[in-house]
């Protein structure tokens, strides 16, 4: 039991730290971008489940994050709410909630629409993430189009004479979901059972015939991402402190397959790269549009995107994870530098 | 070359798999019309036909892939109504055609999920092992993935898959599917070897041919019904079998 929780307790730690350091030299935009990252990566690494692994295209990742952020932001703002520590663990049921509901929101949508296939999925998922935002633009007690402004930040918590900001403990909120999500996903993804998501994704009919129960996985995988996701549209609502119906547009959900597919369909590590990338890449072309006066920078975004996407077709590391890649990439470099030993040794001797 | 087959079993023999009036449709096209058909223990029984009779259709329904009307029965139990995976637990295991082994997953992992069923992780080792004994093949390129196999190496993947679960009935959909002919007789050599060895074989082929010459009883469907069926060395001199099949 020790050792199934050390690995995620020291992830945990060494990224805690990290950011602490970073925490000194940066203010709270770069701070807000560093929480933004986490989000993502938490959305990231939950699409990556359905669509990488599994192999299913959902195009609803949106529609699920905004049940979560509703609902913990429905019970933060009108049934209880109250600062420090007793705020951070309210904070954090709220967001089980959350999850909990986007996760019932994905029972229902995948167990009728995960018997359709491909295209025919991405419409329907499509579908449920309009349907989602046009009933919240609907319900008056959820602000309507005005959305809910006023969301209380994570609080910061007092230690005696000592105050840790809210930037660390948001930081160490998130990372924990993070940290949570990355190794559930990997536990299950690479285990006996996690075979059965690739199955379905290599042949569907092979699986079934080898006893797969297909539909029930692919229910469960959405399940599970759409669990994820609402927690990730919790954290959202409470680092930007306002939502509405228009934060969870159609190009949320694209944003988040995007993630998926750069970071390569059926890598944890590469969903975890990519979402960095693309919360930074915009943000950090921002000063560009201040000496050039014109906003080169989506031309710029998606450019790199195409370039990408021609130079690594299949997703930075494709459907493998980083430990393998540095292994092969450490192997490739030894080897290089062997022939050019021996070739060197070669050239010596017929000289000589 | 040849290996004799085993004494063909009588009638008395238990009854592994048995078929009445089995039914598929493709929405209004009815591709099988009620066919009946049984399986005894330890033998090899083929079925035969062209294209478009309904052979792989009836191995899908008995897998459980498409839905069917009818009965099929499994060591006397009724499994009409299970989804496929519980088929599989009862130990029906199916080799599907064109191989439909996992072309991104390694030969390990393909070998796993064929053991997708059994939590007893003692026996999946033991019969991965003895998977990995019968094909030495697949044991020196069980790290790569099996789409870059070759199609006889894939061939044996899905059936050493299929042996994952040391099934009671062995469903194999073509192997000799766009196989040369050498790896063809390989393969059907490895069949011969199974049913040896004690497994029931239920096999769709192609091939008339070369299926009766390699079973004991078989049944020839045409437009998803049975027209012929009886033992294989008789169907072989069965002057309507040698015209439309055997070219005359």
């Amino acid at each position: 039991m020790r050792s199934k929780i050390r690995a995620p307790l020291l992830a945990l730690l060494i990224v805690n730290v990290l950011v602490m350091l970073l925490g000194f030299f940066t203010d709270a935009y770069v701070q807000l971008n560093i929480l933004f990252i986490v989000v993502n990566v938490l959305m990231a690494l939950s699409l990556n489940l359905v669509n990488g692994f599994t192999g299913q295209f959902s195009l609803g990742h949106a529609g699920f994050m905004a049940v979560g952020a509703y609902t913990a932001v429905f019970f933060v703002t009108k049934i209880y709410f109250a600062p420090g520590l007793l705020g951070l663990f309210l904070i954090g049921i709220y967001s089980i909630a959350g999850g909990l509901l986007a996760a019932l929101a994905g029972y229902l949508v995948g167990l009728p629409s995960l018997r359709l296939r491909g295209d025919y999925l991405a419409i329907v998922t499509l579908g449920f993430g309009e349907i989602i935002r046009v009933v919240l633009l609907n319900m008056e007690f959820l602000g309507g189009p005005r959305g809910i402004a006023g969301i209380p930040p994570i609080p910061s918590i007092q230690i005696g004479s000592f105050e840790i900001s809210s930037f660390y403990v948001a930081f160490f909120y998130a990372s924990s979901w993070a940290v949570v999500c990355f190794f559930s996903l990997w536990r299950l993804c690479y285990s006996q059972y996690g075979l059965s998501f690739l199955g379905v994704r290599e042949d569907e009919i092979a699986a079934e015939a080898m006893g797969v129960p297909t539909t029930k996985v692919k229910v469960r995988a959405f399940v599970l991402s759409s669990f994820f996701a609402g927690v990730a549209g919790s954290l959202m609502a409470h680092f930007t402190s306002y939502i509405s119906p228009a934060s969870f547009s159609f190009l949320l959900s694209v944003n988040a397959v995007i993630m998926v597919v750069l970071g390569g369909m059926g890598s944890l590590t590469g969903s975890i790269l990519a979402a960095a990338i693309i919360t930074v890449l915009p943000e950090a072309l921002r000063p560009l549009q201040e000496i050039t006066g014109v906003d080169l920078r989506m031309v710029i975004y998606a450019l790199a995107l195409v370039l990408i996407m021609i130079i690594r077709p299949t997703g930075l590391f494709g459907d493998r994870e980083w430990p393998e890649i540095w292994r092969s990439w450490k192997t490739t470099r030894n080897l290089k530098k062997q022939t050019a030993a021996q070739k060197q040794s070669q050239s010596a001797r017929s000289s000589s | 070359m040849n290996i004799d087959l085993p004494k063909t079993p009588t009638s008395q023999q238990h009854e592994v798999l048995r078929v009445e009036n089995l039914k598929v449709d493709y929405g209004p096209i009815h591709a099988i019309k009620g066919i009946s058909f049984s399986v005894h223990r330890g033998e090899v029984v083929s079925l035969i036909g062209s294209n478009g009779a309904g052979k792989t259709s009836t191995l899908r329904a008995l897998s459980g892939v498409l839905p069917c009307q009818g009965s099929v029965v499994l060591n006397g139990k009724d499994i009409t109504k299970l989804p496929s995976h519980k088929r599989v637990a009862l130990g029906l295991a199916h080799s599907p055609e064109g191989r439909g082994v996992f072309p991104n997953l390694t030969v390990h992992e393909n070998l796993l999920m064929g053991a997708f069923s059994i939590n007893d992780r003692a026996l999946i080792a033991k019969n991965l092992e003895k998977g990995f004994s019968r094909f030495p093949r697949l044991r020196e390129r069980r790290n790569q993935l099996a789409g870059t196999l070759s199609g006889g190496e894939q061939q044996m993947v899905a059936i050493a898959r299929a042996l994952m679960i040391s099934p009671e009935l062995l469903l194999l959909d073509e192997p000799s599917l766009g196989l040369a002919p050498l790896i063809v007789s390989q393969i059907f050599e490895v069949i011969q070897e199974l049913n040896a060895l004690g497994t029931t074989i239920l096999l769709v082929e192609q091939n008339a041919r070369l299926a009766l010459k390699k079973s004991h009883r078989a049944y020839v469907l045409e437009t998803g019904q049975v027209k012929l069926s009886g033992f294989s060395k008789d169907l072989l001199d069965n002057d309507e079998v040698q015209k439309a099949y055997l070219g005359g």
